[in-house]
């Protein structure tokens, strides 16, 4: 029964190339091939797991194929069944293939309808992947899928600034949970020296043994793995992106926001659960998030005055409490839990439009003033109303992540009016080939400097990186640092330690084929719009220069190291080369990665999003 | 001294603001009116012009669009030609420039940009500050506001929300650990020192000069916002809970959050705005907006848009004749003006000739609150700016209201809220399952036929009993008035049937926030069922019959009136009090129900043309199914077209238009000028007709053409706000006007109203109430009148009536089957067959 188990990924995959081949306007056969995927889909998760469950209910470990194999690094395609994923694909197939269905009708005539169709089917893709993951490397993949095709849907009406702003914020967040999950698996290579599956972690005796003598190592992987997966499942003090990613139309908040991509976190700490279950630190750790995001969330929820807000924050707090159950060992429930709030959440924001038909009757025919007046109660009222304040604004968590990282940034950046465009090119070329040069070399440079100097280099990409992030002005310059900061991270490994010509070239030719793609992106858009691309406001050339637009998205996916492009590769083997206790390198690279994508999506966004052209000639846009 | 001082009148600038703002109510009351009533005092195409210049609006369809019609042949060269001579003839053009402006007009390549006079001022946040004061202050204020207006969705209510916004939110910031602003400075203002709005600019901007047009960019910032707080300054009804809040308070506030909001940024020392702004490149708000080209060449697009139409009806009218004296009918019915009811009632015609109808405002001139059985408030039963002095209750309700568990707070409450998704949750699987497969009727679904009970009993009678100034029941005599009124509007005052049918219409959807706006108009956006069934009880009253009698309205004891009505949405009907028929008149009855029905199917059948998910092609039954399904399916943001398309008006007998098929374009009130000759009841038809149907008409236009300032863009990512508003998103703007998915098949053109009369009559009727004569002499609406005596139409320009010669003869339609072809809109189409 193994052997089919890539069917799971295999339909969908058909469905969603298929689909990527139909001309946008026959609605009908493109919401067919979605329909008919997710439905052959279900009949066959439903299948499956019925025969697994008669079979037994073992948990199912296999290895689909090699990506790349050399010396110790070794990354391969995993695959794993066990009642968590039974229950995760069924509840995920279930929901999409409602959701589909509804949007058949729902997305008629919307100029995106193609649009739509082909990233719920990524997005599928994606989720599919990341629950039957069999290894950190397999899930990563899923999980990066998810982070893009929830952009694209929080950025549907993409001409329109608020949806872009919004799903800029959203994929920074998650960023920040990709560069957990990519800081684990590092780790972790450094704790198996190898890549672990899932299955592995079951055999207690084998991570027994491990933690034993690297009990500071397996607090670290857990940690990184809960800050991915807190980032993801919206908990303390991540959760205000929830509601915020509320923009795209209703179907595509409901399955992502609402239930699957939302609960992706929870999926996370099951699936690692053998790995940190006698740490008991981080059990009360995950626990105390999951109860104090319960109880904010529920607070901020209170006081939500919008339907989507509403159901966004009492999702997020029921979370919280599928945390806690998590942390205390009750799977199953977790899992009833799971799907419970899934089911519910989705329908809520599905019927979210008919609460005004609903409630204004309700109301009239059973308002009843004296209950809206106040009662005492035993808090005093000067902390009730603070609360209230502190829950109207969101008891600050919208600016807390970004006070704690950007704003340095920001400081940061103000340094650094210095680089001018010629200068940066010519300079940062030289630098980096006496760079090599010496880190290539023979000379017998000692331990330390070697580290010195990878660290300054590790400082200049990140300074590069935080300079493109809050260019304004120049596009080009912005571009050329993303991509100049890859080089300079490369320079910082290559001057730590050994990195072979292959493997620096497997990371750095994904890297140059997106950058001079993009570079030529923009410098086409650039002529065409005589110059007039600057980053201080956003254009919205996606309708004007769709093409372009289109490839641009590539090259941004292949700088920020999306699994398309060797340089996703590259990004998880170049950290193979930092050892476990150079963590002040592995936190520049880490940062630097982290900045880098958002630096990346961020011009994307404000070139060809964000901004519709308002004249009297346009009337294709009619409804962004 | 400065010889022009601008002086800062507070008062003035806010009233001058609420002018512009847009005004719509909660969506509860959807009422249509003209988006930009602020204008209406210019002439249409001057006003278009200046709100795009002034507010960077787009006016018109794009001229790639108008080329596109001319191509296709949906703008006729012949009427270009016309409306281009027409206009430069006034303007003295030669020949040889007219022939310039015709190349112009078809080819040549304009700068299209739409440019905007505001932000002119606050742009210099951004320019001179860096500082971006919306995305700062906006989603906070925006908070504040419908966290304080909020309806039920929030669970923890806005606390002392009943001293009005200002003051709660001062009792608010007294008692708290934590503040609502961010620096000491303004805590400090708001608590203890009484600045007024003057003085807040005073700070902020500096100089007195710029202030109103400072004021005007930041509340066009968010005019949704603000304008719904204007609304409710003069309509607090419409809000269930009350709310006390003004506009005032609003820009106050506002002023207050973007001091501290600098402060928090910059410190206490940063400078006014005056001091960067350089006073030569503003240009002021309001300044004369100088005429373009693209003013003109748009205005002749759309002038030639509307004709190509309008000549054909007019065509059609013209060839129109005077009705022979018919035979009395066995049935009549009386059905609302409504666009929708006119293909309903063609189609019952059609099905039997011996059915007439008559078409009046659907609350059938019976004005009065309505209060079903334990409701807890009254709703308005007439057109919203008639103020009743009456209210009909409902008794002995015998169905009651389901609940939906999925609504109830508990669901997002910390501890119930995992019990029930735990649980419940697998049970919402389900019902979604059930809904996306096998839609129906559920309590979620706004059900027009739920509005009143059928089985209800309603207290009509007036007997000596008022509540809060309101008299419950109607006199006789007041009756008789009304019942009266109506029927010599129509000309309906002798010949009267054995059975009249009152029929009344609403509409009913799911998930659909704009469900009060496919209810009736006439009825403040309600179904009209009790209107209907109110009046049928009148015209059967035995007293009111004899006054009626006295007043020369004879109508025999035979004679019974039944109410009815009919869902728009569904193409269903259902009757009220049918126990009062008479053995005789059952089988009548039941003959009409079945003509009804036959019609109602064939509507349904009319109606799938424009939908595209829908094949016309199947049989009958199976059609009516699938519209039933639409209405009640979660997940079908198009229920049904509403007043898409709407184009005509015509007040007049049925001679005028039944040998044309309008397709569901016109609005019909059936009017008989000879027992009308001095215009007096016209001018009531009038009073309602023009701003109701205009109304409708230009929130449909304006919504079209702008569908992301003027309308409220795609209805898809919609968020409900506080149960009053959507917004996209959670920190947006409020949204209004019409959603794209009402909008997006409708072609803009003004409504033209064809009334059946003499001109100077008519000239005389319009001018007596310089209200809706405005509307016509601006062209907000156009006019046209068939004289009976000499058979020919006029159009109403530059105020007086010209002979108009239609320059296309009719399509003529020689069967069926013909009519098929031209089933949609394009063409009005002359009936040459037989029914």
């Amino acid at each position: 029964m193994e052997n089919v188990i890539h069917l799971f990924f295999i339909i969908p995959l058909v469905g969603f190339v298929l689909s990527l081949l139909v001309n946008n306007s026959k609605e009908a056969i493109l919401s067919q091939i979605a329909f008919y995927t997710i439905g052959t889909n279900l009949l066959f998760t439903l299948g499956f797991s019925i025969y697994w469950l008669f079979q037994g209910g073992k948990s199912i470990n296999l290895k689909e194929f090699t990506v790349y194999n050399e010396q110790d690094y070794n990354f391969f395609i995993d695959f794993f069944f066990d009642r968590i994923t039974a229950t995760y694909i069924v509840v995920g197939t279930i929901i999409t293939f409602m959701v589909v269905k509804y949007s058949r009708f729902y997305l008629h005539k919307d100029p995106g309808y193609k649009r739509y169709f082909n990233t719920i089917l990524f997005f599928y893709i994606g989720y599919v992947l990341t629950v039957m993951a069999g290894n950190f490397e397999t899930l990563f993949v899923g999980w990066e899928i998810l982070g893009l095709s929830s952009f694209l849907l929080i950025a549907f009406y993409r001409l329109r600034y608020l949806p872009v702003k919004n799903a800029i914020r959203v994929f920074t967040i998650y960023r920040i949970g990709d560069i957990g999950i990519l800081l684990a698996m590092w780790m972790s290579h450094h704790l198996w020296s190898d890549n672990v599956t899932f299955f592995k972690l079951h055999n207690y005796e084998l991570v027994h043994q491990q933690l034993e003598s690297h009990s500071d190592i397996g607090i670290f992987i857990s940690l990184m793995i809960l800050i991915a997966a807190t980032a993801k499942s919206a908990q303390l003090p991540f959760s205000a992106w929830l509601p915020r990613a509320m923009e795209g139309p209703t179907p595509s908040s409901a399955i992502f926001y609402g239930s699957l991509s939302v609960h992706i976190g929870a999926f996370l700490l099951m699936r690692t659960h053998p790995f940190w279950e006698h740490q008991v630190s981080i059990r009360w750790l995950i626990a105390i998030i999951g109860l104090s995001t319960a109880i904010i969330t529920t607070l901020i929820g209170r006081v939500q005055s919008t339907i989507k807000g509403k159901i966004a924050y009492s999702s997020a707090a029921q979370i919280g409490f599928i945390f806690v159950e998590i942390a205390a060992g009750l799977e199953v429930l977790a899992l009833i839990h799971f799907a419970g709030n899934a089911f519910l959440r989705t329908y809520q924001l599905l019927i979210s439009p008919s609460v005004i038909t609903y409630l204004i009757r309700e109301q009239f025919y059973n308002y009843e003033p004296s209950k809206d007046k106040e009662k005492n109660s035993w808090i005093p009222s000067r902390i009730k109303n603070a609360i209230f304040i502190l829950s109207l604004k969101e008891w600050h968590l919208e600016s807390v992540v970004f006070r704690l990282i950007f704003m340095p940034l920001k400081k940061l950046e103000r340094m650094l009016h210095i680089f001018k465009y010629k200068s940066v090119v010519y300079l940062f070329i030289l630098v980096y080939i006496i760079g090599i040069y010496i880190a290539n070399s023979n000379y017998g440079i000692p331990h330390n400097l070697r580290y010195g100097l990878a660290i300054a280099a590790g400082i200049v990409a990140l300074l590069m990186v935080a300079k493109a992030y809050n260019e304004r002005s120049n596009t080009l310059l912005a571009w050329t640092l993303v991509v100049f900061a890859h080089f300079y991270i490369d320079l910082a490994v290559t001057l730590n330690d050994h990195v072979d010509i292959k493997e620096a070239t497997l990371y750095l030719s994904g890297i140059t084929i997106s950058g001079l793609l993009g570079y030529f992106c923009l410098k086409s858009v650039g002529i065409s719009e005589h110059n007039n691309i600057s980053l201080n406001k956003f254009h919205g050339f996606v309708t004007k220069h769709k093409l372009l637009g289109f490839v641009f998205l590539l090259s941004c996916l292949g700088i920020a190291g999306f699994p398309i492009t060797t340089s996703f590769l590259g990004e998880d083997l170049i950290l193979t080369h930092i050892h476990e206790k150079q963590v002040a390198l592995a936190a520049l690279v880490s940062l630097t990665f982290i900045i880098n994508g958002i630096a990346v999506i961020r011009i994307y966004s404000r070139i060809f999003l964000g901004h519709y052209s308002h004249n009297f000639q346009n009337s294709s846009d009619l409804s962004i | 001294m400065e010889q022009n001082k601008v002086v800062f009148d507070e008062h003035h600038v806010i009233e001058h603001l609420r002018h512009y703002l847009p005004s719509q109510a909660a969506l509860k009351d959807f009422v249509h009116h003209n988006t930009l009533h602020g204008f209406q005092h210019l002439k249409f195409h001057t006003a278009l012009w200046e709100a795009s210049n002034i507010f960077g609006f787009r006016t018109y369809l794009s001229i790639d669009e108008f080329r596109a019609h001319y191509r296709s042949g949906r703008i006729k060269p012949e009427i270009l030609d016309k409306v281009i001579s027409e206009h430069f003839t006034k303007t003295d053009n030669t020949g040889a420039e007219i022939e310039a402006w015709k190349y112009k007009i078809l080819n040549q390549n304009f700068n299209l940009e739409l440019t905007s006079r505001l932000f002119q001022i606050r742009k210099y946040w951004k320019d001179s500050y860096k500082f971006n004061m919306d995305k700062v202050v906006h989603p906070w204020l925006f908070r504040l506001l419908s966290s304080f207006l909020d309806q039920g969705i929030s669970t923890w209510k806005f606390p002392k929300s009943d001293l009005g916004f200002i003051e709660s939110l001062k009792v608010l910031e007294k008692n708290s650990f934590i503040s609502i602003f961010k620096s000491k400075r303004i805590q400090d203002i708001f608590l203890n020192q009484n600045l007024t709005i003057s003085n807040l600019l005073q700070v902020l901007i500096g100089d007195e000069k710029y202030f109103e047009q400072y004021l005007f960019d930041q509340q066009f910032g968010h005019p949704g916002w603000s304008g719904f707080v204007s609304v409710l300054e003069n309509q607090p009804e419409t809000l269930l809970k009350y709310k006390k809040i003004s506009l005032s308070e609003v820009i106050f506030l506002e002023l207050l959050l973007e001091i501290d909001a600098l402060d928090h940024k910059f410190g206490t020392k940063w400078l006014p705005l005056h001091t960067n702004i350089d006073k030569d490149l503003i240009v002021p708000l309001f300044e004369k907006v100088p005429n373009g080209e693209l003013n003109t060449l748009l205005q002749i697009w759309q002038e030639a848009y509307e004709w190509s139409y309008f000549d054909g009806v007019l065509s059609g009218v013209r060839q129109s004749s005077p009705p022979k004296n018919l035979q009395s009918k066995p049935i009549q019915g009386l059905f609302c003006i409504d666009d929708r009811e006119y293909s309903f009632r063609r189609h019952i015609e059609k099905i039997d000739a011996s059915f007439e109808t008559f078409g009046t405002p659907g609350f059938f001139g019976v004005e009065f609150y309505f209060q079903p059985e334990n409701g807890k408030f009254y709703t308005k039963a007439c057109p919203a700016p008639v103020t009743p002095t009456t209210l009909i209750r409902e008794t002995n309700r015998k169905s009651n209201q389901k609940s939906d568990p999925h609504f109830n707070q508990h669901s997002h409450s910390l501890i119930r809220g995992g019990l029930i998704s735990s649980t419940m949750g697998f049970w919402s699987a389900l019902k979604l399952f059930i809904n996306l497969f096998k839609p129906s009727i559920s309590p979620i679904t706004a059900h027009s036929f739920s509005h009143m009970d059928k089985h209800s009993d309603l207290q009509i009678e007036y007997e000596g009993v008022t509540d809060e100034g309101l008299s419950i029941g109607f006199t006789p005599v007041q009756m008789a008035q009304r019942v009266g009124n109506v029927l010599r509007s129509i000309g309906l005052t002798r010949d009267f049937a054995f059975l009249v049918y009152i029929v009344g219409h609403g509409g009913s959807s799911v998930n659909n926030p704009y469900y009060a706006g496919y209810d009736c108009g006439a009825c403040c956006g309600r179904p009209g069922a009790v209107n209907a069934r109110v009046f049928a009880y009148m015209a059967n009253h035995k007293e009111v019959r004899k006054i009626l009698d006295e007043q020369g309205i004879q109508i025999p004891d035979s004679t019974i009136f039944i109410g009815a009505m009919h869902d728009t949405t569904r193409d269903e009907i259902e009757f009220y009090d049918e126990i009062h028929l008479s053995p005789e008149s059952q089988q009548l009855h039941e003959n009409a129900i079945e003509i009804f029905n036959d019609a109602l199917v064939q509507n349904a059948k009319e109606r799938s043309y424009r939908f595209d998910t829908l094949d016309s092609n199947l049989p009958l039954t199976k059609i009516h199914k699938e519209i039933k399904k639409r209405s009640v399916s979660i997940f079908e943001p198009r229920p049904e077209w509403n007043h898409t398309d709407n184009a005509l008006c015509i007040v007049g007998r049925k001679s005028v238009y039944d040998t044309l098929y309008l397709d569901k374009r016109p609005f019909i009130n059936s009017y008989d000028y000879t027992m009308d000759l001095d215009g007096k009841y016209l001018l009531t038809i009038l009073n309602a007709a023009i701003p109701v149907c205009g109304g409708i008409n230009l929130e449909y236009y304006f919504s079209r053409v702008d569908q992301q300032k003027l309308g409220a863009g795609t209805k898809l990512p919609h968020n409900i706000v506080g149960l009053f508003a959507v917004n996209t998103g959670i920190d947006g703007d409020l949204r209004t006007g019409l959603p794209s998915q009402m909008i997006e098949i409708h072609d803009p053109v003004r409504i033209l109203y064809i009334i059946e009369h003499l001109p100077d009559v008519v000239l005389k009727t319009i001018q007596s109430n310089p209200n809706i004569y405005e509307w016509i002499k601006n062209e907000w609406v156009l006019l046209s009148v068939k004289n009976p005596i000499d058979q020919q139409v006029y159009r109403f320009k530059d105020e007086a009536f010209l002979l108009y010669e239609p320059i296309y003869t009719l399509q003529s339609a020689n069967s069926e089957k013909d009519l098929l072809t031209v089933l949609r809109k394009e063409e009005p189409v002359l009936l040459t067959f037989k029914n």
